[in-house]
């Protein structure tokens, strides 16, 4: 199956659903969808996808699909996948289906993290898909592990004595990477044929997979709705958002920049960082600029090493 | 017969039923069960897949996920455990999910204690789960194959918990009888679900969000499957007298017909006050029992028919609920109210922590309700600066 037989295939995620103009979402699930040939179930966490989704007695989803709580995607699917191994092998359920588990950042980083990281230890063979929109979103942008430095959040605001969120975020991509699992990588929606193929090789993983992919917000990260592929572009292009894969613990760099962009370009794309761009803030920028630098230096190492291996 | 452990029996009983998947986590007193199912499972003895979570609350989570995708999936826990799963068991129940669960009854922290209340199960009561109280190993074993058939019944479809006494019965050695493999197998048949999430032909949305139009009906739906479970456990219990010949009804009353003190009560130390009924019937003392085993759904107006004729009751409540009148005596007297002459009633808090409750004790509480000596408000058994 081509790119182009796969964006033609049957819809298993319909419209009329509640997303916001210009919400990724929909491009996510339709595109990780389309790029899976086998039957699929679906586990979502509480959040955006959840809810702009599902609005009883309304479904967007041509796939069974469950939401149960906020923390628990992971192991949620835990149980599903183990039903279906046993269920297979007591001759129950005679086809091979796949899993996909979805859930925010709120949902992947922070509160769901202990149940992510069980079951990747025990193994269990799903797909886990993060869309990284760097916030509490569905609640209306409150900080999570996952909001950039100097990024402005309703639970920390701007204010005399705090400039936005003080802190880098964590690096869940690189939290996965160190479970061992068979294949981890960072994804983005400008560029949709490494996504796809990111997708296939997740899925014929065996063993627990995981694709980060960045999740641009109209709303809250204050941008208009046209420009949501562009700013994952600009991403990209400044190195805020590398595009890689670990598989089998081997690093790939999947896009290198010729001539990367500062991060300001980026930065001055959205609202939310709008007083980190102010005169008397430029060292955040600067702070900012030097972190991505050092991430970026220590990915192409760990490109070298497995290069090496 | 076989001498068995609380534990050890929820153990067998499980091995029996041969669920498709348990996912659980250690907590005291639980631990044996798992432990020696986990021994089941990696002696191929059972066709089941253990998911050993890293917390009660994935637990739950690994048996909602399972048990909707058609899957017969089990747990257990205590204490701790149940209330990390807290928001998980409405989720359960809120979907429909047969699971069962048992539970070895242990105090909540803090102060952290290990040892035997109730305080862990009576903090779930409103969760929409079918609670089932065991007084011994034996009824452990009983209630646990009984909730398989109660919660998988079409008309049901709720989960089931069955509670029995943290080490007291868990870990307490006692006679057992054990029905044949062949006969628990064919008594819980197997789960055949209407619809489930690897039914891929035929997708279904679980857990979809119901707002201000919709969730009001869902949950009036989860109540009225709670009042046709009163029905479908008596319909359990008469089919699982049939094949063991032991007989189960909401609650159990010993000596009660002529009874003019009596003692409500539920597990462990239902026995105790079995003996001391007896040792006092003995020295002509009209005393009697009504020990509760199906505290969800409450049985209300077969309790008011029960206690109607007797003059005083004592409800020993193994929990609290700081502020209010303590679950079981609030119950009790709640099924009096429908009652033109009632019975006088008298609260009694005993054993939390595990603290000990020993005959004389009991035989204190009858005494009192004998001499008519009842208030309004609590007492406290064995508690130091209690009067």
């Amino acid at each position: 199956m081509n790119f182009k037989e796969m964006v033609e295939k049957k819809e298993r995620f319909v419209s009329g659903h509640g997303a916001c103009a210009g919400c990724p979402i929909g491009i996510i699930v339709r595109n990780v969808l389309a790029a899976i040939e086998d039957d699929v179930v679906v586990a979502c966490a509480t959040g955006c996808m959840e809810v702009t989704t599902t609005i009883y007695p309304y479904t967007a989803w041509k796939v069974p699909w469950i939401h149960s709580a906020f923390e628990n995607a992971a192991s949620t699917m835990s149980g599903i996948v183990a039903a279906y191994e046993v269920l297979k092998e007591k001759g129950k359920i005679n086809r091979d289906i796949r899993f996909i588990a979805f859930g925010g950042d709120g949902g992947t980083y922070d509160i769901g993290l202990q149940a992510l990281s069980g079951a990747w230890e025990r193994g269990h063979r799903f797909l886990y898909i993060c869309y990284d929109n760097e916030a509490y979103m569905n609640t209306g942008n409150q900080r999570s592990g996952a909001t950039p430095y100097g990024a402005e959040t309703t639970t920390a605001p701007y204010g005399r004595v705090e400039a936005g969120k003080m802190e880098f975020r964590k690096n869940l991509t690189q939290i996965a990477a160190a479970h061992n699992i068979p294949y981890v990588a960072q994804a983005s929606i400008a560029n949709l044929p490494d996504l796809h193929n990111k997708v296939k090789k997740a899925i014929a993983s065996d063993g627990p997979s995981f694709i980060n992919i960045f999740s641009p917000c109209v709303l809250n990260w204050g941008y208009a709705p046209h420009k949501t592929v562009e700013i994952s572009k600009l991403a990209v292009e400044t190195r805020f958002w590398p595009i890689y894969e670990v598989e089998n613990g081997k690093y790939r760099i999947n896009y290198k920049p010729a001539k990367p962009l500062p991060i300001e370009e980026f930065l001055k794309t959205q609202r939310r960082f709008r007083y980190m761009l102010k005169e008397e803030n430029k060292w955040m920028v600067e702070k900012l600029q030097n972190h991505i630098n050092e991430e970026w230096e220590k990915l192409l190492k760990l490109e070298e090493i497995s290069k090496e291996g | 017969m076989k001498a068995l452990t609380g534990a050890y029996a929820i153990a067998e009983a499980m091995r029996q039923i041969e669920p498709d998947v348990v996912a659980a986590y250690p907590i005291t007193p639980q631990t044996p069960i798992v432990e020696q199912f986990a021994k089941f499972v990696a002696n191929g003895v059972v066709r089941t897949k253990m998911i050993r979570v890293e917390s009660e609350h994935s637990a739950m989570s690994a048996c909602i996920g399972a048990c909707a995708a058609g899957a017969r999936a089990m747990t257990a826990t205590s204490s701790a455990g149940l209330a990390l799963m807290w928001e998980m068991l409405g989720v359960a129940s809120g979907l429909r999910l047969p699971i069962v669960m048992a539970v070895a009854n242990r105090a909540l922290s803090a102060p952290i204690n290990i040892h035997c209340d109730h305080s862990d199960s009576m903090g779930a009561r409103d969760h929409g789960w079918i609670q089932i109280y065991s007084e011994n190993a034996q009824e452990a074993y009983d209630n646990f194959i009984m909730a398989v058939k109660i919660a998988e019944h079409r008309d049901v479809m709720l989960p089931v918990m069955v509670m029995q006494d943290g080490f007291i019965t868990s870990h307490g050695v006692q006679n057992v009888t054990l029905l044949e493999d062949n006969i628990v197998g064919d008594f819980v048949g197997s789960y055949e679900p209407p619809y489930t999430l690897l039914d891929t032909k035929n997708p279904v949305t679980f857990g979809s969000i119901q707002l201000q139009d919709f969730y009001f009906e869902t949950k009036r739906q989860q109540e009225h499957a709670m009042e046709t479970a009163k029905s479908v456990i008596k319909e359990v219990a008469d089919e699982f007298w049939h094949v063991s010949k032991r007989r189960y009804g909401y609650f159990e009353r010993y000596k009660l017909e002529d009874a003019e003190a009596v003692i409500v009560t539920m597990s462990s130390t239902a026995g105790t006050t079995k003996a001391v009924i007896d040792r006092m019937r003995a020295r002509g003392k009209k005393v009697g029992l009504l020990k509760i085993r199906v505290f969800r759904p409450f049985p209300y107006k077969e309790i008011a028919a029960a206690l109607k004729d007797t003059s005083y009751i004592g409800v020993l409540d193994r929990s609290m609920s700081y502020g209010a009148y303590p679950p079981l005596y609030t119950e009790i007297r709640n099924a009096l109210y429908s009652l033109t002459s009632r019975p006088k009633v008298q609260s009694y808090v005993f054993g939390l922590g595990g603290r000990e409750i020993t005959e004389n004790e009991i035989e204190n509480v009858f005494n009192e309700l004998l001499e008519g000596e009842l208030t309004e408000s609590m007492k406290y058994i064995g508690c130091r600066g209690e009067e």
